[in-house]
């Protein structure tokens, strides 16, 4: 488990802005996830886990060992930290074969063993063929499996992985979520990996933490922070559809209902604690909370009128994109002709809608 | 036609014994260099490279009052082998040593340089020492250009001039390099020996720049040109 406080500045300089990380999060048994755009600080947090980095302030405890404290002066060198590091290149050594790779990081562990452990290795993650090839000479997806294997063998607390999906195609991604299942299963090393994908936070993640400029803004399961995405950053991170600015017009505790303002329509929602009449709010609801029906007359209670942009047709579900930053989502074959119709109602629900 | 062909071979022997030394040297300050950051390290830097761009009667001079029979390096020297250093072939040696330790120091630290840092980063994180990781990621992923670049500071070596003239002298058979038996032999108008000896020099420096080229068209590193 890792327990991370870090805070390191860099001063803006001729040509950078300069950028602050300051953040706390831990991470326990399982896979946890930094999410966040390019430039949010979640590989220099892996490099200061990792001891690449010196932080300026803070205290990173892996298990119970302290790999760094800002007040105590610890700051321990990079292969003292039992830290399993997987490059986003793979950093294999070019001029070793697999084997030799393996080899090279499995020279802590007692001679004894070592050859049948790098063998046990090569085994169980497939590479038992290419053994003796140079990494150039390697698919990615075997370039990859040792790169996991090379990190592993030593034995290592915590596994880093530092956008190992970048760059892959579908059935290499596909692969990598399995291995890195199967290292959960066998291995039990906690794994900490960083990425910008939301797809991969489903794929992988028990835990998430969200970063935005340095800063951690939420934590919780991928299920939890998508559902209430804790500010309207977040869920524009999270790159979620239905983050819809609304006035508060009215509120009624009694019947716990109130009336919100979008656009130049009136809505229907549940009472808001907390909230006064004329606040701007940010709204969020899932794609499937709402449901369309070809425009015909007057739009009927909580109900307002949309022209359809483009539709998006996936495996497992239909999305419609709409005027007024709206988007749908509904089951392949819900409704029928739908390019033939141009224009549109959209109904919101009244319970379900959720403030940022 | 006699040609006396000890000039040739000492010359070659001393290059191939100040490479080696330059290479003990240069690798561990370019490692320095390439590697750690410390105050003063650019004053270092320019200090190593000092010896490229000073006239050779200078650094004769300093050698010759460094290394005299007066300075305290020369008793030790005479101390521990029992006669002087100036003027004899291993000053011969010191001489080319300040040619191409500096060209090695600054090759073998581009070359070092070169190397992709997560390299370095991978073998520590898999628990590597600092020496661990020298000899078996950095030296092997630089190893052409730092052999190119010893190629180079031996061709360096062969044709030095007026250091060596200053604290090794023109005593035939025993301090007379190449270059300087060539000098000699252009002053004495023995014109035959001279194109022979001018030949063969001409000879060796262009195979080993051609040999340090090949080299450095390294299929690990960036692509550059010996010189």
């Amino acid at each position: 488990m890792i327990q991370a406080r870090i805070r390191k500045q860099y001063a803006p300089g001729p040509d950078s802005a300069g950028f602050s990380l300051d953040l706390e999060f831990q991470a326990a048994a399982g896979v946890t996830v930094l999410f966040g755009s390019s430039g949010a600080g979640k590989t220099l947090t892996l490099d200061a886990i990792a001891g690449f980095v010196r932080p300026d302030e803070g205290r990173i405890l892996l298990d119970d060992q302290i790999l760094f404290d800002g007040a105590a002066r610890v700051h321990l060198p990079p292969r003292s930290r039992h830290c399993g590091y997987v490059f986003q290149n793979y950093a294999l050594f070019p001029h070793m074969t697999l084997r030799q790779n393996l080899e090279f990081a499995a020279e802590r562990a007692p001679s004894l063993g070592r050859h049948r452990k790098v063998t046990e290795m090569l085994e169980k993650f497939h590479l038992t063929e290419v053994a003796g090839s140079r990494p150039y000479q390697l698919s990615g997806g075997q370039k990859q499996r040792c790169s996991i294997a090379r990190a592993l063998i030593g034995a290592p607390r915590v596994l880093l992985l530092d956008e190992p999906a970048r760059g892959l195609d579908a059935p290499l991604r596909a692969e990598l979520y399995s291995v890195l299942r199967q290292v959960r299963q066998e291995f039990g090393t906690p794994i900490l990996l960083v990425t910008h994908d939301t797809e991969e936070c489903f794929e992988l993640a028990d835990e998430m933490v969200v970063l935005r400029e340095g800063r951690a803004v939420q934590n919780g399961t991928p299920r939890k922070v998508f559902e209430q995405p804790a500010n309207v950053d977040v869920a524009r991170l999270l790159g979620l559809y239905n983050v819809l600015p609304m006035e508060i017009r009215s509120l009624d505790p009694g019947r716990n209902t109130s009336r919100l303002r979008y656009q130049d329509f009136e809505l229907t929602g549940p009472y808001f604690p907390g909230r006064l009449i004329g606040d701007q709010v940010w709204l969020y609801l899932r794609p499937d909370q709402l449901s369309v029906a070809p425009r015909n007359g007057r739009p009927a209670f909580n109900q307002i009128p949309a022209t359809l942009l483009r539709t998006v047709e996936k495996p497992e579900r239909l999305r419609l994109e709409f005027s007024g930053d709206i988007a749908v989502e509904m089951p392949p074959g819900a409704i029928q002709n739908i390019a033939s119709v141009k224009e549109w109602v959209i109904e919101f629900p009244s319970a379900g809608l959720r403030v940022l | 036609m006699g040609i006396d062909w000890f000039p040739l071979w000492l010359s070659l022997r001393v290059a191939a014994i100040s490479t080696a030394i330059a290479l003990a040297i240069g690798l561990w300050l370019a490692w320095i260099l390439a590697n750690r950051s410390f105050r003063g390290k650019e004053i270092l830097d320019a200090a190593v490279t000092l010896p490229l761009v000073l006239p050779p009667t200078v650094l004769g001079y300093y050698l010759l009052v460094l290394l005299g029979r007066a300075s305290p390096i020369g008793h030790l020297y005479e101390w521990l082998f029992g006669g002087p250093l100036v003027f004899t072939w291993q000053a011969a040696v010191v001489a080319s040593l300040f040619h191409s330790t500096p060209l090695l120091v600054k090759s073998a630290r581009a070359a070092f340089e070169s190397v992709d840092r997560s390299y370095e980063r991978a073998a520590r994180n898999l628990g590597a020492t600092e020496l661990r990781l020298f000899w078996r990621v950095t030296l092997p992923l630089a190893r052409r250009s730092i052999l190119a670049a010893a190629a180079l500071a031996f061709a360096r070596s062969l044709g030095d001039f007026g250091v060596t003239l200053m604290i090794a002298g023109n005593i035939p058979g025993r301090t007379q390099t190449v270059s300087v038996a060539i000098y000699d032999a252009v002053e004495a108008g023995n014109g035959a020996t001279a194109r022979v000896l001018v030949l063969i020099i001409s000879a060796i420096a262009l195979a080993i720049l051609t040999l340090a080229n090949r080299l450095t068209s390294n299929p690990f590193g960036p692509r550059q040109t010996a010189l």
